[in-house]
This record gives C-alpha cells, structure tokens and sequence, in this order.
C-alpha cells in the first residue's frame, strides 16, 4: 500500500508552549485514521497543520508523495469538514458547494457535473437553493462534507464534525461517513474526543495526549492491548478496572490481602514491583459464569446500574473498587453476595512507576 | 368518602385555581414609574418645543417673552432666511452652501474611512501577525487621545503637502480620526465570527481578498449600518476640524450656523437663529429616525457570537 499522508518529525510552539513535539505518523492511500485524545491532547492542531491552517515550527508534511509543508491549504489536495460546518452564510448550498471551484476559476460546466455528483452522493439535491440558516444541523454538516467532496481530493480532513449534533443524528451521521469512506475509498484523517466514533470508523486509531501520539493501532489492539496507563483508561466505557498490587513473579499480591495469580497472562516486559492490573469490566464473569474462571473472589455489590442492555455493578475486592458488567437478565442488587471471576489473559498489567504495559 | 369524590374535588380545585397568563394589574408603583417616565420625556423635549416655537414667531412676538406659547402670529420667514440670506460676515447667503459643503465632507469621509477600518478590522482579526496585536492597541488608544494635541502638528503636516484646508484635507482629517473606533468595531464584529469560517476559505483557495469579498463583506451588513450611522452624525455634527482644516470654501454646515448665530451686526435675530439650528440639526435626526432599527440590531449582532 502507497503512504498517502507522512508526517516526519513535526513539531509545533505556540512561543514557549509545545503543542506537538517531534511527531511521526504514516497514513496510508486509503486508509481512516481517528486521532483521539482529549481536549488540549494537540489532535485538532495537528489536522490544522495537516491542512496548512497552521505553520510548523519544525518538520515536514507529505501528501501523496509531495511535499507540502510551505504550501497553502489548497494546494496541498485536501479537503476539510469542520465542527460549526463554517457554511457561508450569504451563500445558497450551490454556491456554498462550488465556492471553491469557482475561485479556482473552472470552467462552468465541471463545476456543474461536479455539485451534481457530490449532492447525489450526500442526497442534498433537493436542498440546493437553500440558505445555510434553513438546514436542519444534520444537513449542514452533509453540506459541509459536499464541499469537501466536490474539490475531488485525495485526502478528507474531519475535525469533530458529529460534535455539534445530538446523539441520534450523531449515530445515523456516522454511519453515512463509514459508508461514505467506503465507497469513495479516500484517505480520511478524522479528529474526535468520542471514542465510540474512533472505534466504529477507525482502521487505525491515534491516541494522543501532550501532544505525543501514546498508541497507533487499529481498534481491536487498543481495545484489548493498550499500550500504557493512559490509553487503558482513556478507551472504554465504564472505564477499565485498575487493581493496584505488587508483583513478583506471575502472582500480584493486593496489600497483602489476596493474592492473583496471572498465570495465563502473556507478559512482553515482566518486572517485578508495584503494578497496576487492568481488567475490562465486561471481562468480568459472575455466578455460574465466574466459576470456569481462572481468578475467583467473593465481593459484596455496593450500587447497580441498569442501563437497559446491560447492566452495572460497583463493588469491592481487597479495598479496591471494581465494576463489572453483566447480562440485563443476571438479578444483583446492592449488599447481594455474589461470585466474580475473570482471566488475567485477556486483562493488562502496567508497571506502575513507568504507567506502560509489561 | 369514595375515590369518585376525591377525584372530583381534585379537578374542580384544579379549574378554580390559576390558569393561563397571570393577568396585568396597574399598580401605584406601575403608575409612578409611567408618570416619572412621561415627565422626564417632556422635560428633555422642552428645549425642542421652545425652539420650534420660536423659529416660528415673529421678531415683536418674541420679545414679549413668552417663551413656552405658540405663535399668535405663524410665519415661515425665518426658515427662509436662515437657508437662503442669513449673514455670515459678508456673505448673506444662509445655511445653502454650508449644507452642500457638509453633503461633499460627509459623502467622501464616511465611505473611505468605513472601507479602511474594515480591511484594517478584517486584516487584525484573521491575519494575525507579529506585532499585530500590539498595532491594534496603539489603534485602539488613538481613540483616547484628545484632538486638540494633534491639530496643530496635523495642520502643518497637511500645509507641507499642500493638502490643508482643501476637501481631500478635511477628509483625510475625518478618516484618521474615525479609525481607532471604526477599527475596534469591525474587529470586535470580525473576532465574533467563527473562525473556521476563515478557515473553511483558505482551504477553498480563497486569497486575502477573496475571502474579504465574497465571505466577510456580505455578513458585515449590519455592522456597516452602525458605522455609517456613527460616521455620519459624528462627522455632520463636527466643528472643530470643519473650522480648522476645511477652508474658507468648504465651510461645513455647523460651521456656518455659528457664524450666523455669532454674527454681532445689527439685532439677534432668535427666530433665524433656531431655524438654522434645527436645520443643521435636521440631518442626523432623521439618520437616527430612519435607522434606528437597524442601528439596535447592528449593536446586537456584533455583541453576540454569529
């Protein structure tokens, strides 16, 4: 596969405030990449740099083979959704739609051809002759991705662009770019803080804190194998389960309270000393269930959450909460006794000094 | 008692109580508040009435004294005199020229310092560069020093290249003097706007004009109402610079009613005197009346977020 977009050692300084620090990335032709990270992380300033909206302070950009790190934005072959839709006001959606090629002075009837294509993809025809103040938000932001697609680009840049809708329309708007991607087959370089929309779109998912990319793997790898501390929280919700402990050897010892072994836990790094073990709340059995589990405890459930699908529960083993997910059908209510149980195998331990996984 | 009864003593409550819009009632406080409100509004148009009044009396009339009274005796002379052959000096030819100079200074001054101070304001919002921010502050306090500083430097500056008391000099003057408020206002308008808008153009190719052009210009509508309407009364209503840089031959209006009500020839003439002063008047008043709408909802778009 042919490197769409690279990114060699880029760095960016608003004066003494390091906002991207010697930062590598390689997107390839055709290929949805998600940076996500939380607000401040640097993902939405590197889309910006990306597009040639900011100037580097070090590094260069790549797209399609050129180097485009003094360009400007359209010339560099990208096209950009944003997360207010920045739709010209004054501007029906036609106009809004070739604004770019008319100022690249093309001829009439390309521009013509080529609002037709991108409204019929989008199914915004009947729209055409609106103004922006009277589409609904989801039909701004479909507007707002046509003007992506009729400049014919070879790379997307999506910067939030579900953010300003509601959930439903946030859902269904999904769905359209996944599909989107798939018919057109672009590269996409998407930024979001939500992580369900970096775990369904993604092929590959950047997650990025200070500024540093902490993990580059597609979904799967990031859900079950974070790289540190930070991924394994950032990732997941209810959010992964850490038990403080000492290792040494393949037994984590919690303050002397219990003692799990993590026999079938496949260690890359192993090193004795304080570690932290993660575990998924809906890696976590209970009743009959827990009983074919490597690790079993008793624990007492403190609260229970319902949430129609499944179901929630808080409680405590040796001091340390612990939620565990499970079936909406298993009956718990708080003070119950019940069994729990998982496998350490399909759970992380991170070294708790260095926050990264062994 | 059975659930029947209740439920019926429950709804009958529950049409006796309260139910729609509370209804209005005239307190003593609402009254109070109204009768201070209408005299306050008649206290403030007195001077109008007074005069209104007077520019339509007759000089004997007047001088009887009563002030507040409408004319026994309605004339229209005065009005007349005042546009037509009131004296200044030696010339007797009313508030004419005045008016038609004032028409040039304000018709010239307003459009040009209204596009420079929505490049400049369009420039400082979105092309940042180094020291822009500290240029938008020196600009900013050029609307705090006062102009009587900078006269008498300005007047030898516009001699040395022949341009003072001339037009393009007085409107020089006005441009100058109307940028650090013009420039606030459209930057303020401008950083209100979201910048992905900004953005958006660039990565549609959209060139420093371009994107002033056809994207800024037609969203700063009602922002340019409220520059036309600051410019045009503050610039109509000026004295100081008319009577320093305009020239004797372009005289603004204000200028010359001075010269006509200062006149120390022969008797004061109160009646010509008011007229000439409600038609110089006259102008930004009906500014005001025409777009006072517009002007409060200029004032509200640039205050909150587009």
């Amino acid at each position: 596969m042919t490197t769409s977009v690279s990114i060699k050692d880029l760095s960016l300084n608003f004066g003494n405030v390091k906002v991207l620090e010697s930062l590598d990335l390689e997107v390839a032709q055709g290929e949805f990449i998600v940076l996500l990270g939380p607000s401040g992380c640097g993902k939405s300033t590197l889309l910006n740099c990306i597009a040639g909206l900011l100037d580097v302070s070090d590094g260069q950009i790549f797209i399609s083979g050129k180097n485009v790190t003094w360009d400007e934005p359209k010339d560099r072959g990208i096209g950009m959704v944003f997360q207010s839709y920045a739709l010209y006001p004054q501007m029906t959606v036609e106009k809004n739609l070739s604004f770019g090629l008319r100022v690249a002075r093309m001829p009439k009837a390309e521009i013509e051809a080529r609002v037709k294509r991108a409204s019929e993809i989008l199914q915004i025809e009947p729209l055409l002759q609106r103004k922006p103040v009277e589409l609904s938000g989801g039909q701004r932001q479909r507007v707002a991705i046509g003007r992506a697609l009729v400049r014919d680009v070879d790379v997307f840049l999506f910067d939030e662009p579900l953010s300003n809708l509601d959930a439903k329309l946030r859902n269904d708007l999904r769905i359209e770019i996944k599909r989107l991607h798939a018919r057109l087959k672009n590269t996409m370089i998407y930024v979001t803080h939500d992580q369900i929309e970096a775990m369904t779109l993604a092929d590959r998912i950047a997650i990025m804190k200070n500024g540093v990319i902490q993990q580059l793997a597609d979904p799967h790898t990031i859900y079950n194998k974070p790289v540190n501390l930070f991924v394994a929280g950032f990732i997941g919700s209810p959010s992964m389960n850490f038990i403080k402990g000492d290792l040494s050897g393949t037994t984590l010892s919690v303050d002397g309270q219990a003692n799990i072994p993590l026999g079938n836990y496949q260690f890359a790094n192993q090193t004795n000393g304080a570690s932290i073990l993660g575990i998924r709340p809906e890696h976590i059995a209970v009743g009959e269930e827990a009983k074919k589990m490597p690790v079993q405890m008793e624990s007492e459930i403190e609260i229970v959450e319902p949430m129609g699908a499944d179901t929630v529960a808080w409680t405590k083993i040796a001091g340390q909460s612990l939620t565990f997910r499970a079936a909406a059908e298993v009956h718990l209510e708080p003070g119950q006794k019940v069994l729990i149980g998982f496998d350490p195998g399909r759970g992380s331990v991170f070294n708790a000094a260095s926050g990264n996984r062994i | 008692m059975t659930t029947e009864a209740i439920s019926s003593g429950l709804s009958a409550g529950a049409l006796s109580g309260p139910r729609g819009p509370k209804p209005k009632s005239l307190t003593i406080g609402r009254i109070g508040v109204y009768a201070f409100l209408i005299l306050s509004a008649l206290f403030f148009l007195m001077p109008l009435w007074v005069m209104i009044v007077t520019s339509l009396k007759t000089m004997p009339e007047i001088r009887e004294g009563h002030l507040f009274n409408w004319p026994a005796l309605l004339t229209f002379d005065p009005w007349l005199k005042a546009w037509d052959t009131a004296c200044t000096g030696r010339d007797c030819n009313g508030l004419k020229p005045g008016f038609w100079n004032s028409v040039k200074i304000t018709a010239l001054s307003v459009p040009v310092s209204i596009v420079i101070a929505m490049i400049n304001g369009y420039a400082l919002s979105f092309w940042k560069y180094k020291g822009s921010e500290f240029l938008f502050g020196v600009l900013v306090f050029g609307a705090f020093v006062p102009y009587q500083v900078v006269i008498y430097p300005l007047i030898i500056g516009l001699s040395k290249v022949g341009l003072f008391a001339t037009l393009p000099g007085i409107v020089i003057v006005h441009t100058i003097f109307g940028m650090p408020i013009l420039t606030l206002l459209y930057r303020n308008f401008f950083a209100s706007l979201p910048i992905e808008l900004f953005k958006a153009g660039r990565v549609d190719g959209a060139g420093f004009w371009g994107i002033f052009f056809r994207i800024m210009l037609p969203m700063s509508v009602p922002i340019t109402i409220v520059a036309i309407i600051l410019q045009v009364t503050g610039i109509w209503n000026d004295f100081l610079f008319g009577t320093v840089f305009a020239g004797r031959e372009n005289m603004p209006m204000t200028v010359q009613l001075n010269n006509i009500v200062t006149t120390t020839t022969g008797i004061r003439e109160y009646n010509v005197n008011m007229a000439a002063t409600i038609l110089t008047a006259a102008v930004p008043l009906v500014v005001y009346f025409i777009s006072g709408k517009w002007f409060v909802r200029g004032i509200a778009a640039g205050a909150v977020k587009g």
